[in-house]
């Protein structure tokens, strides 16, 4: 009993981090209908970052965490900028490709930064101890990272419900040009939803670099597990983001704990196969997703 | 382009494969030409897929690895004859392509280039987990090579003739394929699908049966290298591989055929010619990537050939 309540607890942990990079991809999805396949890049990015600032340098770790995020942020917006906006006609093959392209070309920049080694990040607090729950171990850095996805999760829910530029947003999303109509700046919104996504992207990269340590290829893997999460929750479903991330962490921790570890990295894909062929619209997602 | 003009350019490129096969004695050149021949015909593969029919694939490095792996297996722990595995292997990817094609390709966009990434890396788990007959990370020793007759297929002259013998083969079919009732149906599938099959075309059915042609190309190609190499590992067959293949599409252009060739020459003597390449080789394909898609998104050869029409119409008005 206590063995499977440790998997769980650490399925819990892992799938926080996949929901907080499914949200990522639903800002940006709402938005403007792209999918980011260099989203788990940022993850990489700011795991990284969060490494350089705060073990090479030296920073104080509340201050690396937020200088990285917010330079992992700025870099949405550049991709947006100088790869997205350029296009002429925006289909999706050439989308697609483009972001693979800067995934991969973000990925060779962090080899050539970092090198191929992977580093450990200390945690958030000090203390390496373990909290007993139940006869299961729970480390101090889940409760902080359990604890700022859900920070995140309902300060983004408040900033879409009672800011204007969160209304704003919602506007955008809904429906483009009639939003740009009534005088909001959909451009901006954008780039909004560009930073954003980006930004949570970063997040989720420095809060789980210090269990599972980081280097430059973590991104691929991350990335494709945070999709799968938002597509098993409904594409563009806030709280589907959460649930389907939890659920896929758990699936893949019991997985791993009853089969093998190395087919880890299959199940995510098994169980995104499957939903996209039997219900695409995810488990939470209320509108069906266009897949013809 | 004309079947008259097809016949000749063929049969000038034949005669140039063997001018070429007999005149370079350089192992390392005739070990490298081998490589671009079996990259050609994965470019030309996925180029049926990407380019005409307008599917994606981010995750077709798992048929060159189902032709190179299934062949491994049968000729190492079976002690099969290669000619035997060949039906075999191509008979296999040819099913397996169709029975994963037809519900793969029921998505579209963003979800096909999920779903087929999410197939590549299954592929890649699965070459290097089931160790038993694999040999997991470390990869499978000893594939026997080709024997025709008394001839030893290896990586030099021999084998660079068996391949670029292949790769003729699968222009001139290629070139008949999309020049036919299918190629023409491929091409309104990957213009507008909703149009396609209000005129008839069964898509799903049609979409299938290219991505199955595809994947028999790749597992083809498999086949040849593993036969060459005689050695194979996951790694050749993983995320990056599949990136590749997309990059020699991208370069080559869309929806063309003679393009594979250059796209398949471009990405294996990168790596050569600069030396330093293996440290930047991401940053360049996603470099190459991103430029080429954001301003011709045909693709490199067709964008440049489109531009050169536009201006010699253009030109044309404007003299007239």
């Amino acid at each position: 009993m206590s063995e499977f309540l440790q998997f769980l607890l650490t399925g819990i942990t892992t799938g926080a981090i996949y929901g907080l990079i499914a949200l990522g991809f639903n800002v940006l999805y709402n938005a403007t209908d792209l999918i980011n396949f260099a989203q788990g890049e940022f993850v990489m990015l700011g795991g990284l970052g969060f490494y350089t600032l705060g073990v090479v340098l030296g920073w104080p770790l509340g201050l690396s965490f937020a200088a990285a995020v917010a330079a992992v942020s700025l870099l949405g917006l550049l991709l947006e900028r100088v790869a997205l906006r350029p296009v002429k006609k925006p289909e999706p093959l050439p989308l697609i490709i483009i972001t693979v392209g800067a995934s991969i070309f973000l990925r060779g920049v962090a080899m050539r930064l970092w090198g191929k080694d992977p580093y450990s990040v200390p945690g958030l607090t000090a203390s390496a101890e373990p909290v007993k729950v139940f006869g299961a171990a729970v480390m101090p850095q889940s409760l902080w990272i359990v604890g700022i996805v859900v920070a995140f999760m309902v300060g983004l829910h408040l900033f879409g419900k009672r800011t204007l530029t969160g209304k704003a947003m919602e506007a955008c999303a809904i429906h483009r040009n009639a939003a740009w109509i009534l005088g909001i700046p959909s451009d901006r919104m954008v780039l909004l939803a560009f930073a954003f996504s980006a930004g949570l992207g970063a997040v989720g990269g420095v809060i789980i670099a210090p269990i599972t340590m980081c280097s430059y290829d973590m991104g691929t893997m991350l990335g494709l597990k945070g999709f799968c999460a938002a597509m098993l929750g409904g594409l563009g479903s806030h709280w589907g983001a959460a649930v389907g991330g939890v659920l896929l962490g758990v699936l893949e921790s019991l997985a791993v704990g009853y089969f093998s570890s190395g087919i880890k990295d299959a199940v995510a894909f098994l169980v995104l196969l499957g939903i996209l062929f039997v219900r695409p619209a995810g488990l939470l997602g209320a509108s069906a997703v266009k897949r013809f | 382009m004309s079947s008259r003009a097809r016949l000749y350019s063929t049969g000038i490129f034949a005669l140039g494969i063997v001018a070429v096969g007999l005149g370079v004695s350089n192992p390392y050149e005739q070990q490298l030409l081998t490589i671009i021949g079996i990259h050609t015909l994965l470019a030309l593969g996925l180029n049926m897929l990407m380019g005409y029919a307008g599917q994606i694939s981010l995750g077709h490095a798992a048929f060159f690895g189902l032709g190179a792996y299934g062949t491994g297996i049968f000729t190492t722990h079976f002690q099969w004859s290669p000619w035997a595995s060949l039906p075999v292997v191509l008979v296999t990817s040819c099913l397996v392509g169709y029975a994963i094609g037809r519900p793969i390709l029921r998505l579209s966009g963003y979800y096909l280039a999920m779903g087929t990434l999410g197939l590549g890396i299954i592929a890649h788990v699965i070459f290097r987990e089931w160790d038993t007959f694999t040999g997991g990370a470390s990869g499978l020793v000893g594939i026997p090579p080709l024997v025709v007759g008394r001839l030893v297929l290896g990586l030099g002259r021999t084998g660079f003739f068996a391949v670029w013998a292949t790769v003729v083969l699968f222009f001139v079919l290629c070139g008949r394929l999309v020049d036919s009732r299918i190629g023409r149906a491929l091409r309104a599938l990957g213009d507008s699908p909703g149009a396609a099959a209000a005129s008839g075309i069964h898509t799903a059915h049609l979409k299938a049966v290219i991505f199955s042609f595809s994947a028999v190309m790749a597992a083809l190609a498999g086949y040849l290298y593993a036969h060459l190499l005689g050695f194979i590992s996951p790694s050749s067959f993983d995320f990056l591989m599949s990136i590749r293949m997309v990059t020699m599409v991208v370069i080559g252009g869309m929806a063309s055929i003679w393009g594979s060739l250059l796209g398949a020459s471009v990405i294996t003597l990168l790596p050569e010619w600069l030396h330093v390449f293996s440290d930047y080789e991401m940053m360049a394909y996603g470099l190459i990537l991103m430029v080429v898609m954001i301003f011709l998104p045909q693709g490199l050869t067709r964008g440049v050939l489109d531009a050169f029409q536009r201006a010699r119409t253009l030109r044309g008005a404007a003299s007239s």
